[in-house]
């Protein structure tokens, strides 16, 4: 045989058995294309925060081509005429250069903007989906710790990007962050000053802030990612109770094609959502702002939102100062160390430790792949809205001089409200928050025990109206048709047991219920009561 | 797997989604529900959903298109007023946009409304933890113990880290005594660029052009931003020294004498011209909303108000010290001068301040 045909058609499954020949990938890859994950809408909050970081990445290097981080005073000669002349930092005027005379400049800075604002929520709502869910406990407090850090990076990240282009507006920044940095116990002074190189400004901190935002904090951040999907992958995705789902198995579609091509086309969409607010919606126009000045104030000047809340904590804090002499010499705590210094500290340590604190409190050592529903914890649930109502008073008190503004009222009465309402709203929240978990949690039972309200009124022949109730199981031999409750959802409505068509289909619908197939009432027995018990009750 | 060679245990006689099941087994997923979204193949609502897909594919295309097309033709760069520079960005913005959005929901429809309807169920089996596997690695572990001997030969034990701990100072070193920088030599925390003024060598304030300042063009009731008239004055270098000049009405100003008078910080300031520091005690933004009927100071960052007919000293917001005076006079020439510098430490607190 000297003349080899290639046969076409047969090389795709010669190449995968010389590839296999030398790596034996055959078993680990078919283990990977078969994994299986569950399907709910509110999982894919995490994987937004995926996708604007890697579009992150992607506008950011190519901003980077063209930004020079340098504070090097040089006079503007670019395009835009209202700053020709002035006399700005290099990095400034690079800055400049990309939003005006860089082709497609403008929406790549816009797009990196905006990416990093979503990154940043899709993270706060992906935390609460997991706080309220009970998702973080036993085996999962590492991927807990590994999300709060990914925050507080998200944080760094964000702030340090906010200072680069050396606007009026990342300069006023900069100058408070050297404020909370020189209100630290004993070794204030000396941080700041080895941070900037000396006195604020200095001309070293922009270089540093660049190595930190393009190098050490995305590394970190890509690592930490990267922990947190292999460790997903390893203890695999929970989910919510349901038919057949167990603490045992996940029940779900397999992660190729299906998960896959969702998965794919949802990053497309995130993608083009972002595409959409950086073409259309301006963000942080830092040529309206001017170059930085110590002197200078910037008109309403705000930090991006995920750094009001921090914003907001220090405007509220009275101004209490301790003073004291010591060894003939005077020493200060200034006021601003509590707000941006000991609260940050104990808003990192108190989440970071929350999975083994209740815990504790539940002497709860089981592994758990089941969610919960927020009511059936109710204390949980009443501590996640009281820590949001304490995260909302900060964040609107961060903008208060916006709404005094807005809707003309007194700047020092907003301040008031805030300082009260810090004290007096979180435990409202957690109040209210407990009772009505404790109602729904109520109302479901009612319901399994005397069945779904159908709106259909009877009148009986002494002349009584009553409402007809359709029970959810076949009456017994006392003619009773009760449920125990099992952490499912409990059918409400006559058309979620398949009286009538769904009311909600698509996006919401779970995929037990194919279209065209019929519908399984949501209600049928639990397989394995034990295990899908809502675990912990607290009352 | 018994047999010599492995994978010798597959039936010949499977094909297909057989295969598929049987491999899903092996890897503990079972699919107990796989149907085709469309049984008989080919029919009209299966043709109108390829025919809506296609379309978004094409849609994406054609957005990609215009948007290179824009890229290419539109013309960059500012030009004031309302032109076609400004269509730049917007039109990018949409047409990627529109690219990306057709790509993801094409791929969506595809996948909710052309895969098979499939539900999965994977053990969790391997998430169990196993005894006999703690027990075998837990020895293995023991025994590297062991082998080194760790626990018989104290020597080697203290050696060690005696040896090993001054390499973690070392590999520490560089980093920290490269960045340190010492706060108090030069003592920058309590001196501005108006150090060295005195009564006999002062330093003029200047404006940002560095011009001088004649207490005549302050307007009363009125301030102006103020810069130590030394060289790069009114540059960033010089961050902690801008003053706010402010001319007093003559009551005002009377008020303030007075409670200067009451302080002993008699004669510092220049008629009826008072200089305040403009870097707020509270973190160091510049204070410089003065609302003149009030005589009060506004910080725009935290909103901290000083009220400067009582010295500055702070009536509302978190700011705990007043801002610090700059003592003033006026020149034989008829110029504003600095006869000292500012009388304690300018901008926020720290631990070693008094
Ligand atoms: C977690 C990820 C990130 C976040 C939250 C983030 C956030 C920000 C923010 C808020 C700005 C303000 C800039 C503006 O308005 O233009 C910025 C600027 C910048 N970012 Fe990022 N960023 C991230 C990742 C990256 C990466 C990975 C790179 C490069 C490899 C990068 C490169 C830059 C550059 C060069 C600037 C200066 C842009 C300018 O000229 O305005 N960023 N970033
Ligand atoms: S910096 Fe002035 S009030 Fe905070």
């Amino acid at each position: 045989m000297k003349r080899r045909k290639v046969d076409v058609a047969a090389l795709p499954a010669a190449t995968a058995r010389q590839i296999d020949d030398r790596f034996q990938v055959a078993t680990p890859l078919r283990r990977m294309f078969n994994k299986v994950f569950p399907d709910h809408w509110s999982f894919l909050l995490g994987e937004i925060a995926l996708y604007s970081f890697i579009v992150l990445l992607l506008t950011g290097t190519f901003i980077a081509l063209f930004f020079d981080p340098s504070a090097k005073e040089v006079e503007y000669s670019g395009s835009y005429t209202p700053l020709k002349g002035v006399v700005m930092s290099q990095a400034y005027n690079t800055a400049l250069n990309i939003s005006f005379d860089v082709r497609g400049g403008l929406v790549m800075r816009q797009m990196h903007h905006w990416a990093a604002l979503l990154f940043m929520a899709a993270i706060i709502v992906h935390m609460f989906r997991v706080f309220f869910t009970g998702a973080f406990r036993k085996p999962r407090e590492a991927n807990w710790i590994v999300g709060v850090s990914l925050f507080w990076l998200g944080f760094l990240e964000g702030f340090c990007g906010y200072g680069l282009p050396d606007d009026a507006l990342s300069g006023t920044g900069l100058r408070i962050a050297s404020a909370i940095t020189l209100s630290i116990p004993v070794v204030g002074t000396w941080v700041t000053t080895s941070l900037f190189g000396g006195e604020f400004p200095g001309d070293v901190i922009l270089d540093r802030m660049y190595i930190a935002h393009v190098l050490l904090v995305p590394a970190i951040i890509l690592g930490l990612i990267t922990v947190h999907m292999a460790l997903l992958v390893k203890q695999k995705h929970t989910q919510w109770p349901g038919p057949g789902r167990t603490n045992h198995n996940v029940v779900g579609v397999r992660m190729f094609p299906g998960f896959a091509a969702k998965g794919g086309g949802f990053f497309m969409i995130v993608f083009s959502v972002i595409a959409f607010l950086g073409g259309l919606f301006q963000i942080n126009p830092i040529w309206l702002f001017g170059p930085y000045k110590a002197s200078v104030v910037s008109a309403a000047s705000q930090p991006d939102w995920y750094v009001m809340f921090l914003d907001g904590s220090t405007r509220l804090m009275p101004a209490w100062e301790l003073r004291w002499h010591m060894f003939g010499h005077g020493y200060t705590l200034p006021p601003i160390l509590w707000p941006t210094v000991v609260l940050p500290g104990i808003l990192t340590v108190l989440p970071l430790f929350y999975p083994f604190i209740e815990a504790r409190f539940t002497r709860d050592k089981t592994a758990h792949h089941l969610l919960q529903r927020p009511r059936d914890v109710p204390t949980r649930s009443a501590l996640g809205a009281m820590a949001i109502t304490f995260y909302m008073v900060l964040f609107l008190s961060g903008g208060n001089d916006v709404i005094a503004d807005k809707f003309n009222i007194s700047l020092n009465a907003t301040t008031w409200f805030g300082r009260i309402g810090i004290l007096v709203l979180p435990p409202l929240a957690y109040y209210v928050t407990h009772r009505i978990c404790l109602g729904l949690q109520q109302h479901d039972r009612e319901v399994l025990v005397h069945g779904i309200e159908t709106g259909i009124l009877r009148r009986s022949v002494d002349g009584r109206f009553y409402e007809v109730h359709q029970p959810l199981a076949a009456a017994d031999d006392h003619g009773h048709a009760e449920l125990d409750y099992a952490g499912w959802v409990v059918p409400k409505k006559m058309n979620r047991v398949g009286a009538l068509m769904p009311s909600v289909r698509g996006f919401f619908r779970p995929i037990e219920q194919p279209p065209g197939q019929p519908t399984e009432a949501p209600v049928s027995p639990a397989p394995d009561r034990e295990e899908i018990g809502t675990g912990t009750r607290q009352r | 797997m018994s047999t010599h060679e492995p994978g010798a245990d597959l039936d010949p006689g499977m094909t297909g989604f057989d295969l598929v099941r049987e491999g899903a087994r092996r890897d503990g997923v079972e699919i107990v529900h796989y149907a085709p979204k469309f049984p008989v193949p080919g029919t009209r609502r299966e043709r109108r959903i390829e025919r809506t897909i296609a379309s978004m594919f094409l849609l994406a295309g054609a957005a990609a298109t215009a948007f290179v097309v824009i890229y290419i033709v539109l013309p960059v760069g500012y030009s004031p007023g309302y032109n076609s520079h400004k269509w730049m960005t917007p039109l990018l913005g949409l047409t990627l946009g529109l690219t990306l959005l057709g790509i993801g929901m094409a791929i969506i429809t595809w996948q909710k409304k052309l895969f098979p309807d499939e539900i999965a169920v994977q053990s969790r089996h391997d998430q169990i933890p196993n005894e006999a596997e703690r027990t075998l690695t837990g020895a293995t572990m023991l025994n590297m113990v062991e082998e080194l001997g760790i626990k018989r030969r104290p020597l080697l034990r203290r050696a060690a880290l005696a040896g090993l701990a001054p390499v973690g100072i070392l590999a520490a070193a560089p980093i920290i005594g490269g960045l340190l920088k010492d706060p108090h030599h030069p003592d920058i925390l309590f001196h501005t660029g108006f150090a060295g003024a005195t009564k006999d060598n002062p330093i003029r304030l200047v404006r940002d052009d560095g011009s001088p300042i004649r207490p005549e063009e302050v307007s009363v009731g009125g301030q102006m931003t103020a810069y130590p008239g030394i060289p790069d004055g009114s540059s960033v270098k010089y961050a902690d020294s801008s003053a706010l000049l402010i001319r007093l009405r003559a009551d005002d100003a009377l008020t303030l004498q007075v409670n200067l008078h009451s302080r002993g910080n008699e004669g510092r300031m220049a008629g009826d011209l008072v200089a305040y520091s403009k870097i707020c005690t509270h973190a160091g933004c510049p204070a410089s909303l003065y609302e003149q009927q009030t005589n009060r100071l506004l910080c725009p960052c935290h909103q901290s108000q000083f009220l400067i007919t009582n010295n500055a000293e702070p009536i509302f917001g978190p700011a705990t010290r007043k801002l610090p005076m700059l003592p003033i006079s006026v020149d034989d020439e008829g110029y504003v001068v600095a006869v000292s510098d500012y009388t304690e430490p300018v901008g926020p607190g720290f631990w070693e301040r008094p």
